[in-house]
């Protein structure tokens, strides 16, 4: 019974061991010198229990009594996580290194993190949930602050820190009332408590665990840390921030209202689409006049939380798909996007305001059009692949009766359109300027801009071959 | 060849392709290829589109040479084309070597230049040619984004807000429309126009925020597709993006702007509004029709005040647009046939306006209409063809603008006697600022210091213009070429249309009241 359960959580135990395996193994030896090598190692564990997850298994099993689950759902996001992650670890090698932050516990925190999501989304226990929760943002509060002797590194972290744990106190404070009003934490227990009618008492912790799930997904108004922390943290890691967290995140979001709330979907479809309504709008409204790359794409991804609420909104099978498949594209855009954010070099500097990609085009054609393609497909302009992204979105919201809601996000991107629309225009029509940023930056982030913009044009042709696990995934959630 | 259609549409994309991938070089030698290659790829496109108007067989009133292929989210990727479609895409086809062969003396960022209209051409085509909804919205919007960068990079001094302006305008249209379309496939399980065109969509009325909508959900779907349609068309009062749009684009993006791109919102309204939303079009036509009235005399006035040529054009071409939507929404034969023969026509006619100012634009690098007078002493053959699309453009019989104009007017007048009393007034006001501008630019003495020694056209010019004369004087004087293609089609859809009217209680009484039941 013990083997089966542990073979359940395989992934987690294996990358879980390796972490503290690298982690001693770079203490005993020679510590900062190695990190280079086991970050690459690092990405090369998560690439291939990723590839485990995808093609090994195919039922749903749980462990330990219930209080984890391995679904195609669990699978599918864990899949996105370990891909995401392994990508940003890579893209953020150089930059790192030639700003002497390369470390060896960065790759072993990464690898933390990645089993703390690991857990979150394979959670059917609220307790279990709060430590998957917390593994990863403890992680993750190191990491921002990774710059110690910046100022702004260090605020980023611990603002992160005390938002951070203000959020899990709401958590815990509405888990609590659930665990009160339903007997139990575990998901089969309060979605048999749930039904129809819910006590107040359980709508109490419903919105405190809906308003603690907000803040780890940054959606409006609980949202506030977002753009401070993005600016704050070194590059690679707010490109971390940008991916990995917020599906895992989203991902804890569905599992939660679906496992544990699913007979009261009408109770929370309202707390979700409000959530997403405010998203997509400050989202779009508040990056117009940000002027930092970082800041705005604080904004840029708080809105496209907003879209991927959307499909959760809904509250159907479909949605929970719709959701599952706009995340993956948001998760290729932001690669791509930062792995450029990355690439804005001058004397060694990174040059995060946006007035410096001035007439880029002419230093860079190449990756310019790459840029080109996913800032058209951030805006969600068709034929690029972020536009298919919110159709699936906007026609599970319509699906679900939330007509309004499609009608709302249109408009929200249209003012979201202007910002990316922007960049374009500084970067093929802007002013000449006297010193342009050069052409250059490290292989892995040219490969990674470029290979995520062909991706947005060819994932066109390839998204069927996402559509069919990701409907697999949301039938195992939604019963 | 069974896929006929999609090696058409993607020709100037892979041209695009390969001008992107293996053209290297900024050198003189690197833009002569560039051009080179553009204009071979679009005459090809042109040569290969003629094998479709061959096979097409006008009284076929369904999609002909058909192809089909199943995509993602249960969509298809479908083509085919019927007699509403063929035209337009014969008009681009057209078009584009044209506007490749007058952009000859661009000289900035050439290679990027070509293939954003290389792009463009692939877009605009598998606009007319999708048969899939969503298949549609993706080529409908992501023209966009050349458009958008041939009027950033390419304009003139007031580019960036002209672009700008352009694109969210445009993009602000369509997303409502894209929702409508969510609606449609929900509502119809498929997402193939060939389908929907017989999907009776629902229009019992109901209450909406407390307000009646007569027509129901067709009249809120007709809402949402003009939103996109009325913008692109454009139609007073969401016109006002065209003129900034205009001036500020290169002469080859207004050619492509005025001659094609103002047709996918008429296209639009042909293929979507009216065989699908047939209540929805009897609620909102009247308006459409008051609005087009307003349109032509409205925008004419305008049109007499400017001192900008492009501007002027402009302005008549939003004009000449509001008969294409009096046409559409009389709903009878002579109004939808004139109003396709009007888009067709005004396609060779505004091209050939925006290569005439073109011509002088190079010579002078001014649009301002004080800064020219007398040019006819200089440029004799320039004055000749200038005044030909002038009279064209006014629709003096003989030329395929009278054809187009008279047909619509025809239509209305059996409708709407006073929109076509107010439309008709709108042929004087054409005749006056065309011919007022004639006078001021070609006309009178040559006393302006500055073009004391500008000269005639060049061979290049003259060869761009050649076929855009044959075509308007052929269609003003043999319009069965364009009548008898799209007649049997047309006639069809009216059919489709009166069935549906008929029986939602039209024959009966007033469709609107009849709709409530």
């Amino acid at each position: 019974m013990m083997s089966a359960d542990l073979a359940t959580l395989a992934p987690e135990i294996v990358i879980a061991l390796y972490a503290m395996a690298a982690l001693v193994f770079a203490v005993y030896t020679r510590k900062d010198a190695l990190a280079g090598s086991l970050l690459w190692v690092t990405a090369a564990v998560f690439v291939a229990v990723a590839v485990y997850l995808g093609f090994g298994r195919d039922t749903t099993t749980e462990a330990f009594g219930g209080l984890v689950v391995d679904d195609s759902f669990a699978r599918f996001a864990k899949v996105i996580i370990l891909l995401s992650a392994a990508a940003v670890l890579v893209m953020g090698q150089g930059y790192l290194a030639g700003r002497g932050l390369l470390r060896f516990e960065y790759p072993a925190l990464i690898a933390l993190a990645v089993v703390g999501m690991m857990v979150m989304v394979s959670a059917k226990n609220l307790m279990t949930l709060y430590m998957g929760l917390e593994l990863q943002s403890l992680s993750l509060y190191v990491v921002a602050s990774m710059r110690r002797d910046s100022l702004r590194s260090t605020e980023a972290g611990m603002k992160y820190f005390v938002l951070g744990a203000l959020s899990s106190g709401l958590l815990l404070y509405g888990s609590s009332l659930v665990y009160g009003f339903a007997g139990t934490t575990q998901f089969d227990g309060i979605i048999a408590a749930a039904q129809g009618q819910a006590p107040l008492g359980l709508l109490f912790g419903l919105v405190f665990v809906a308003s603690g799930l907000a803040f780890k997904v940054s959606a409006v108004p609980f949202h506030m840390w977002t753009p401070d922390v993005y600016e704050g943290s070194p590059a690679p890691v707010t490109a971390f921030f940008a991916t990995a967290p917020k599906v895992a995140a989203v991902a804890l979001f569905a599992r939660v209202m679906h496992d544990a709330f699913g007979g009261i979907v009408g109770d929370w479809q309202q707390i979700v689409a409000l959530l997403s309504l405010l998203s997509m709008f400050w989202g779009a409204i508040a990056a117009i006049g940000q002027t930092n790359i970082k800041r705005l794409l604080a904004y840029s991804s708080i809105a496209h939380m907003g879209f991927a609420l959307m499909g959760l909104a809904s509250g159907t099978e479909f949605g929970v798909s719709a959701m599952l498949i706009y995340m993956a594209i948001y998760v290729t855009m932001n690669v791509g996007t930062f792995a450029f954010v990355m690439l804005l070099e001058r004397d060694g500097q990174l040059v995060t305001d946006i007035s410096a990609l001035h007439m880029y085009a002419m230093q860079a054609p190449g990756k310019a059009l790459a840029v080109l393609a996913l800032f058209f497909s951030l805006a969600g302009v068709p034929p690029f692949l972020g536009f298919f992204g919110k159709l699936y979105v906007l026609r599970a919201a319509y699906d679900g009766g939330l007509a309004w809601l499609a009608i709302a996000g249109v408009i929200a991107s249209v003012i979201g359109a202007y910002y990316y629309l922007r960049i374009v225009y500084f970067m093929y029509f802007g002013k000449e300027q006297d010193d342009p940023i050069p052409s250059g930056g490290t292989l892995v982030n040219q490969g990674l801009v470029t290979g995520c913009g062909i991706a947005m044009l060819g994932g066109v042709l390839v998204l069927y071959y996402v559509e069919i696990p990701a409907l697999a995934a949301a039938i195992s959630l939604v019963q | 060849m069974a896929n006929l259609l999609s090696i058409v549409t993607f020709l100037p994309a892979l041209a695009a392709l390969i001008l992107a991938v293996l053209l290297r070089g900024d050198d003189a030698a690197a833009n002569r290829n560039a051009k080179w290659l553009a204009l071979f790829a679009t005459s090809a496109t042109f040569l290969i589109s003629l094998v479709i108007l061959v096979q097409f067989d006008p009284n076929d009133t369904g999609f002909q040479m058909v192809e089909a292929r199943p995509w993602m989210l249960g969509l298809q990727y479908k083509l085919g084309v019927d007699g509403i479609s063929v035209l337009f895409v014969m008009l681009t086809t057209f078009i584009m070597p044209l506007a490749i062969a007058a952009s000859w003396t661009v000289e900035t960022r050439v290679k990027e230049y070509m293939i954003a209209f290389l792009i463009l051409e692939t877009l605009i085509l598998g606009v007319f040619m999708s048969l899939d909804l969503v298949l549609f919205y993706v080529f409908f919007e992501a023209g966009l984004i050349p458009m958008f960068l041939i009027i950033g990079i390419w304009g003139g001094a007031n580019r960036i807000y002209a672009s700008f302006k352009f694109f969210l305008y445009t993009f602000l249209g369509s997303v409502l429309m894209l929702v409508a379309m969510v609606a449609m496939i929900a509502d119809a399980q498929t997402s193939d126009i060939e389908v929907m065109l017989t999907h009776p969509f629902s229009y019992a009325g109901f209450d909406l925020l407390g307000i009646h909508i007569v027509g129901g959900a067709q009249t809120l779907m007709f809402l949402a597709f003009f939103a996109s349609f009325a913008v692109k068309m454009p139609m007073w009062p969401v016109h006002t993006w065209l003129p900034d749009a205009h001036v500020q684009a290169p002469t080859a993006g207004s050619v492509v702007l005025a001659a094609i791109l103002l047709k996918l919102g008429g296209y639009g309204f042909l293929r979507f509004s009216l065989p699908m939303f047939p209540i929805g079009s009897e609620v909102i036509g009247p308006l459409v029709l008051w609005l087009s009235a307003i349109a032509i005399v409205y925008t004419s006035l305008v049109a007499l005040v400017q001192d900008d040529m492009k501007k002027l054009i402009a302005y008549s071409s939003v004009a000449h647009m509001g008969y294409v939507t009096m046409g559409i929404f009389s709903v009878n034969q002579q109004g939808l046939d004139g109003a396709i023969f009007q888009m067709l026509s005004h396609g060779f006619i505004s091209a050939a306006l925006f290569l005439c100012v073109g011509v002088i634009y190079d010579r002078m690098h001014t649009r301002d209409i004080d800064a020219y007078g007398g040019l006819v002493n200089r440029m004799p053959a320039y004055a000749l063809i200038f005044l030909l699309f002038t009279m064209a453009n006014v629709g003096l019989p003989g030329t395929s603008g009278f054809i187009g104009e008279f047909l619509t007017l025809v239509g209305i007048f059996q409708v709407n006697t006073w929109v076509a009393v107010i439309a008709t007034s709108g042929v004087i006001l054409s005749a006056a600022y065309a011919l007022w501008l004639y006078r001021r630019v070609v006309m009178g003495d040559l006393i302006k210091e500055s073009l004391r020694t500008i000269s005639d056209m060049t061979l290049r010019e003259r060869a761009i213009f050649a076929p855009l004369v044959v075509m308007t004087l052929l269609l003003g004087v043999y319009p069965a070429l364009i009548l008898d293609v799209i007649g049997p089609s047309v006639e069809a859809l009216l059919g489709h249309v009166n069935m549906a009217l008929d029986a939602a209680g039209h024959g009966t009484g007033d469709v609107r009241l009849a709709a409530d039941h």
